[in-house]
């Protein structure tokens, strides 16, 4: 590619990502949700442009969920103002929910009825929209087409709830968690669907706490916790935040106390993981030895050491001290 | 580019989406069908007609058996001869109505609650008094009547019809709704363009064609097996059997309108519906019951609905008999949708 395309094709985007005026799908502002002793989520704010694809990434009971509801339009926030394709819940309700597909975490389709029955159901609610058998064989359930769905594997169900999403044509396509639970198989396939929506010039907001999903798929993340945004960008920014861009984990028998480790030159932070020490260091060929030589002299023994660049889960292990998954 | 229409329009798809999620559970169908008539068949059996049963009395050993031969003179009576304990014995499990004791005259022991050990008292008397000598004073003569329509049978058809009409509506719509909102299916639509309209029209809609198959089914069945004949006209039958439906459809639809779980949702569907099967007149005449309570058995929603079915089917009556009935339906018809709708929760 030549370097003069290059730069234009970044300022482009650059360009689609910040233009206010026009390209925003959704913007929320200032949302809040409160139930009985949480507060689910606190004054959050979030733009998400058009053709954007948008990952809110956090642990389970970060407000992801919440969120994302809110956004569809079936929780009301107590607060804040929330914008669909240029227009509010509160008026246009009927013209946004033409307009949106969207699958929640954990529907299940009736069971009774065939894969068949269900789309041709979810396509009559549109005023426009694609054939239904056309959406089946896009998503490869043209062969499943006349079984019951209480017959479909977890991921043909998954699958057939995007058909639902899918079937109206939408410009904007909500996902919660589409992937938990799925084989690494059916995970791959339903990221190509999202990619092949996006071609269309669709637009995606994707709840997860998979890192690796929301590295592969996403432009931009937000990384919720206690239902605020505590960081923002995308996902090579976010990992380039990072004060130590590699990280070191280990573990040894007896365990080292973490003032052995973080004493280590090089090591700029330290967390737990697991039955691990994580390390956060800018370089492995420094560092690796300096800290072999400080478990020899310590007479303990090395049970466990691999090194990998910082990903999303370290960034958001570094900002609370917590794993994604374990909460 | 022309918009080509892939689907039926959303009122319709729904409606068959109804139908089949029913017709696809055997036990519903079995429920709805094959249940009523196992029940009229079992009971219509059991209260066949058939000649009026000889009462048991025991007489005493020794003490009264002299009395033996006037009363199997009785076409009513069976006697039997106990010793004195077992003559009691006997008595109080009920395996005889009366026991005829002697002390200076003769003496009835019977329990007066019992209207078989009063029948028999005065059977026992009667073959006592003729066999002495008495005479009439007064001549009568018995003229027994069996017309069809005053048979048990012809007041049961209709109470299984209205049972059924309530059951099939509360049931099917609760069950229905209760289920889809713990799959978060109502959650789901509730995020489409669908009008919620739609969806509880669906309901009334798929509920119409049951209510035809079922009214036929059990009314055709009663007049084949059991000959009970409509007597009224067919199409007020109809109309009866459809505000009656669709009142039961909206009152399980109030049911189901914030239930979370199907434990739920049966707890209150059993205790709307057991009261109106014990009271509402479907086994029995709900006239047995204390006259305080009449106002109120009167305003239930089945008692409406059988009093109506039975005026209709047994009695012929046209529409003015049962407007009264039919308002009562109306009124719980509107109250329960209009509340529901009101109450209802998508997710």
């Amino acid at each position: 590619m030549r370097p003069w395309s290059f730069i234009l094709h970044r300022i482009m985007t650059a360009v689609a990502a910040t233009d206010v005026s026009a390209g925003f799908a959704i913007r929320a502002r200032g949302l809040r949700k409160t139930y009985p002793g949480v507060v689910a989520v606190d004054h959050l704010d979030l733009e998400v442009g058009s053709g954007e694809c948008f990952g809110l990434l956090g642990p389970n009971g970060a407000g992801k969920t919440t969120t994302i509801e809110m956004l569809e339009g079936l929780t009301r926030p107590d607060e804040g103002e929330i914008e669909v394709l240029g227009r509010s819940w509160r008026h246009d309700a009927a013209e946004i929910r033409q307009k949106i597909g969207l699958s929640l975490q954990e529907t299940q389709l009736n069971d009774k009825l065939t894969v068949y029955e269900t789309i041709r159901m979810f396509r009559s609610f549109y005023s426009r929209g694609r054939d239904p058998d056309a959406v089946l064989s896009s998503l490869a359930l043209d062969e499943k087409r006349n079984a019951r769905v209480g017959k479909l594997s977890g991921g043909q169900k998954q699958r057939l709830a995007v058909a639902t999403a899918l079937v109206g044509e939408p410009q904007v396509l909500f996902l919660d968690e589409p992937t938990t639970g799925l084989d690494p198989q059916s995970r791959l396939e339903l990221w190509e669907q999202i990619r092949r929506f996006r071609e269309t010039g669709g637009t995606v907001l994707i709840t997860t706490h998979y890192m690796d999903e929301a590295e592969r798929l996403c432009d931009r993340v937000a990384i919720v916790d206690h239902g605020r945004i505590i960081a923002l960008g995308t996902p090579q920014e976010l990992i380039g935040s990072l004060e130590a861009s590699k990280v070191i984990e280990l573990a040894t028998e007896p365990e080292l106390e973490s003032g052995l480790l973080t004493g280590v030159a090089g090591v700029s932070g330290i967390h737990r993981r697991g039955p691990n020490w994580s390390l956060n260091v800018d370089s492995l060929v420094d560092t690796v030895p300096a800290v072999l030589r400080m478990i020899e002299q310590q007479r303990v023994r090395l049970v466990y050491l691999t090194t990998h660049n910082a990903t999303l889960e370290d960034l958001f292990v570094s900002l609370t001290g917590r794993e994604l998954r374990e909460s | 580019m022309a918009e080509q229409r892939h689907t039926w329009p959303p009122l319709l798809e729904l409606t068959l989406v109804r139908f089949r999620e029913f017709i696809r559970q055997p036990e519903a169908l079995f429920w709805v069908f094959a249940f009523p008539l196992i029940l009229a068949i079992a009971l219509g059996f059991a209260f066949r007609d058939r000649a009026p049963e000889r009462i048991p009395v025991g007489v005493i050993e020794g003490v009264t058996e002299d009395l033996l031969v006037a009363l199997e003179q009785s076409p009513a009576l069976t006697p039997r001869i106990y010793p004195e304990s077992a003559g009691r014995e006997a008595l109080r499990t009920g395996k005889i109505s009366l026991l005829i004791d002697r002390d200076e005259a003769i003496v009835f022991v019977f329990d007066p609650t019992r209207p078989e050990s009063r029948t028999a008292r005065l059977e026992t008397d009667d073959a006592l008094q003729r066999a002495a000598g008495r005479k009439d004073l007064v001549p009568v003569e018995n003229r027994e009547s069996r017309e069809p329509g005053s048979r048990y049978i012809d007041f049961l058809i209709p109470g299984l019809l209205g049972m059924n009409l309530m059951g099939t509506g509360m049931w099917g719509v609760g069950f229905s709704v209760a289920t889809s909102r713990m799959q978060k299916l109502l959650k789901r639509l509730a995020a489409t363009p669908m009008r919620k309209s739609d969806y509880f029209l669906s309901h009334m809609l798929s509920r119409l064609l049951f209510l035809f198959l079922e009214v036929v089914v059990i009314v055709a069945f009663g007049w084949i097996v059991f000959d009970v004949a409509v007597r009224g006209s067919i199409l007020l039958l109809t109309v009866v059997s459809l505000i009656g439906a669709f009142t039961f459809c909206g009152l399980g639809l109030l049911t189901a309108s914030r239930a979370q779980t199907i434990e739920g949702v049966s707890g209150l569907m059993n205790l709307v519906m057991v009261p109106m099967w014990i009271l509402s007149g479907v086994f029995f005449s709900s006239e047995r019951f204390p006259d305080t309570m009449q106002p109120f058995i009167k305003a239930l929603p089945l008692t409406a609905l059988n009093d109506a079915l039975r005026a209709v089917m047994i009695e012929g009556s046209g529409l003015m008999a049962v407007a009264a009935e039919i308002g009562i339906l109306a009124l719980w018809c509107v109250l329960s949708f209009v509340v529901a709708l009101r109450i209802f929760r998508w997710n």
